[in-house]
């Protein structure tokens, strides 16, 4: 499946697409196909979204989780700073990454 | 160290509310991500992997306890209480929010700091030895040398939207503790007939195509230095490659020039230069040099220390090195703890090293390219009273220049262009050679890791270098062997297939047992495996 | 094209800019076009003939232009030196740094900006061929 990512413009959070608006969780993130681009070009030009873009992921029983793990590392936080991580109390949140 | 006058201050205020507007420019859609991108790079803002991360300038690694502190506020008030320092002697923070970023370079500029051109396709944070006004080798301090660049490189108009970034380094000393040789332009300051002058050497670099620099001039004297400096930048400005992001450093156009053809034509363009009055007056050198000179050293301070604390004992043998001032000494703060993430320190151990500095080294500091931080003088019957205070912070590890005292770049966790992680590793090796007595039997090991080819971690020029790349969607890590980023400047050669993380750790561990197991008297490492060579290492790790 | 931002105040030169070698080729043309990649030097023997050089900036991050600009002031060149193609309003301050007097930018460009980034900056730390006092000369006299 792809995902849609970006950042918040004023923030720098991550973020990713729902369907309806932007999320920081990667768990809201939805099935965009094959057709975004418009979708990607009307958000960023909104300024809703910074430089977004898609990334391949699959649906598991978490929730989408991104192919790469550039992008699951972009998704949770620092595999190396659990505590600054979204999920700083959940042990198992970097074998997720991982 | 220099102190603004009312130009530089207004210089940075300037910039400041430049980028402010810049900044609201943006957020209201007036400038697209495109086209503030340069505007913001310039002012050190990247998009990175998890949000904004700023660079702020520490030129050539020197700043004040007061300056310290202000970078200590910026990480609790604006970050998440804590910052990186690089291998160019800045520090990053990577929690930043754009709106906060004109406030976050306000306050820097209230203790004269900036964050200009610490990113982008322009002349960045110009580099120097650590040791700079302590150390007994050097001919002079590099340092005002490196403002009179600095202040020339800011804001230059002509040569703010290069093929690529462009740095500099300037030593004073035949030996090279700023890997100087590995910039795009790498400056010795050397006397001729009395007169000191800067020995250039162009087109050094990391990156996918490591080069060292050759010497393109033995000698420019002050009053040339600009014109000659604008001359290099200029054929490089035009004739940089700028079809390839890859292959659009200097070292690029000099290695197909060839370094003649390349010294030639800055000649050509030297000789124009020169008459168009460029060159500050050597008035301008001299002014800038009054803000080097000595702090006021006591006369007839004591050269005796009492080492009979053990832990003490070992900490002032491998980070402290002489000071040209009798009673005095150099001591490098390890930011390597067991274990820990190399280069980054809390908010809490910057408020001290910032208090120590005010305390027990005239008000310097020093951030190394190792990662590290230098108290460039310290007076010895000090020296106790200050190591037990680190001590008690986690911030006196005694590893300077040993295997844990290692060089990491961000890598995979913090970083959008990376391939592998990097900090992990680091730490991992830090956890299996933590046996200090193991570690200063291996000695001087300089060991640098890289999570890509960009080479921020200097992997090319380790004794041991790892460099992680992405083999089928899994990080993967290459060992090279034999690296130097010191005057006997030499790149490192891989040994053959990657690793794994583990693997790569346990094909490290061999290569210190080959090591011992090969060592001659008291060869270093590196100075083992330039003698054995690569085959011998290459069978152990491999079979 | 967008309407012509000039700093001058002698008249808009009618003639159209020929291509270098064309000018290199032809003895009555008074007005030329540089590519970023073409050698401004090659004009320096023909500088009192031109009223008008242009030099191209195909994107904006392409910075050979300001070189080239440079090199035609230090020689002496007083013609209207124009900047065109993809020139944004945060660049002109530099390009007027570098010589350029004359603006033909691919799109619009807000003038109450251009004239705020124009006045900003008090001082220059650098000399250049706009021949500003650099901050090192107001420091020594």
């Amino acid at each position: 499946m792809k995902i849609l990512t970006g950042n918040d413009l004023k923030t720098g959070d991550v973020t990713w697409w729902t369907g309806s608006d932007w999320s920081r969780h990667v768990e809201d993130a939805v099935d965009v196909g094959d057709n975004f681009e418009a979708l990607l070009h009307e958000e960023e030009a909104a300024r809703r979204v910074n430089v977004p873009y898609a990334i391949a992921a699959e649906m598991t029983d978490d929730g989408p989780r991104p192919a790469h793990i550039k992008d699951r590392v972009r998704a949770l936080g620092p595999t190396v700073r659990p505590d600054l991580t979204l999920k700083p109390a959940d042990p198992e949140a970097g074998n997720w990454v991982i | 160290m220099y102190q603004y006058d009312k130009y530089d201050q207004q210089m940075v205020d300037t910039r400041v509310a430049e980028f402010r507007d810049q900044v609201e420019r943006r957020i209201a859609g007036e400038l697209t991500e495109d086209q503030f991108k340069p505007l913001r790079l310039m002012n050190g803002l990247y998009l990175q992997l998890h949000a904004y991360m700023l660079r702020v300038a520490v030129p050539y690694g020197t700043l004040s306890g007061k300056q310290m502190k202000m970078l200590g506020h910026i990480a609790r008030k604006y970050d998440r209480d804590y910052g990186h320092f690089t291998t160019r002697q800045n520090i990053q923070y990577n929690w930043i929010k754009l709106e906060d970023a004109p406030d976050i370079l306000a306050d820097l500029a209230s203790v004269e700091m900036h964050a200009i051109q610490t990113s982008g396709n322009c002349i960045r944070n110009i580099s120097s030895d650590q040791y700079a006004g302590a150390a007994a080798d050097e001919i002079a301090d590099p340092r005002p040398w490196a403002e009179i660049l600095r202040q020339w490189s800011s804001f230059h108009p002509e040569f703010s939207y290069l093929p690529r970034k462009f740095k500099f380094a300037v030593i004073a000393s035949d030996e090279d503790r700023a890997a100087m040789r590995l910039h795009d332009i790498g400056i010795q300051l050397v006397h001729k007939d009395g007169e000191l002058g800067a020995k250039f050497f162009v087109g050094g670099g990391m990156g996918r195509t490591p080069m060292i620099a050759p010497e393109i001039r033995d000698f420019v004297p002050a009053n040339e230095l600009i014109s000659y400096t604008e001359a290099c930048l200029r054929v490089y400005n035009r004739y940089g490659r700028r079809d390839n992001k890859y292959k659009a450093r200097i070292k690029i156009l000099v290695h197909e020039l060839g370094k003649e053809e390349y010294t030639r034509q800055v000649e050509e363009e030297f000789a124009h230069m020169k008459t168009l009055g460029i060159d500050p007056p050597v008035e301008e050198l001299a002014r800038i040099t009054e803000f080097f000179v000595d702090p006021a050293f006591e006369a007839g301070a004591s050269d005796n220390l009492d080492l009979s604390d053990p832990d003490f004992k070992l900490w002032v043998e491998q980070n402290t090195v002489a000071h040209k001032k009798n009673g005095y000494t150099i001591a490098t703060i390890s930011l390597k703890p067991r274990g820990g993430i190399p280069g980054d320190a809390s908010s809490a151990q910057i408020d001290l090293m910032a208090d120590l500095a005010e305390q027990y080294s005239f008000d310097e500091l020093r951030v190394t390219h190792s990662q590290n931080i230098v108290l460039p003088h310290v007076k010895k019957s000090d020296l106790y009273a200050l190591w037990q205070k680190l001590d008690e912070a986690g911030l006196a590890p005694a590893n300077l220049d040993l295997i844990t005292d290692s060089i990491a770049c961000p890598g995979l966790d913090y970083c959008s262009l990376a391939n592998a992680r990097s900090i992990p590793l680091a730490q991992k090796i830090s956890e299996r050679f933590a046996d200090l007595g193991r570690q200063r039997e291996l000695g001087e090991l300089k060991l640098k890791i890289s999570g890509c080819i960009n080479a921020c971690g200097h992997h090319h020029a380790g004794h041991i270098g790892i460099l992680g790349v992405d083999r089928k969607g899994t990080e993967n890590y290459q060992l090279l062997l034999g690296g130097s980023a010191a005057e006997d400047t030499s790149l490192a050669k891989i040994t053959g297939p990657g690793f794994s993380e583990d693997g790569v750790i346990d094909a490290i561990e061999t290569v210190t047992n080959v090591y011992l197991e090969e060592r001659k008297d008291d060869e270093r490492f590196i100075d083992t495996y330039r003698r054995v060579g690569m085959e011998r290492f290459k069978e152990a790790i491999y079979g | 094209m967008v309407e012509a931002i000039r700093f001058r105040e002698d008249d808009v030169h009618e003639e159209p800019a020929v291509s270098l070698d064309a000018f290199l080729d032809q003895s009555n043309a008074t007005a030329v076009r540089i590519e970023a990649g073409e050698d401004a030097r090659r004009l320096l023997p023909m500088l009192d003939r031109l009223a008008l050089i242009e030099v191209d900036f195909p994107a904006f991050g392409d910075g050979r232009g300001y070189s080239a600009a440079q090199i035609l002031r230090e020689s002496g060149y007083v013609g209207e030196l124009r900047a065109s193609g993809d020139v944004l309003v945060d660049q002109i301050a530099y390009m007027r740094r570098c010589g350029f007097d004359s603006f033909a930018p691919d799109a619009p460009i807000d003038p109450k900006v251009m004239e705020k980034s124009l006045s900003l900056y008090d001082d220059v730390y650098q000399g250049t061929t706009d021949n500003r006092a650099p901050i090192w000369k107001l420091r020594h006299g």
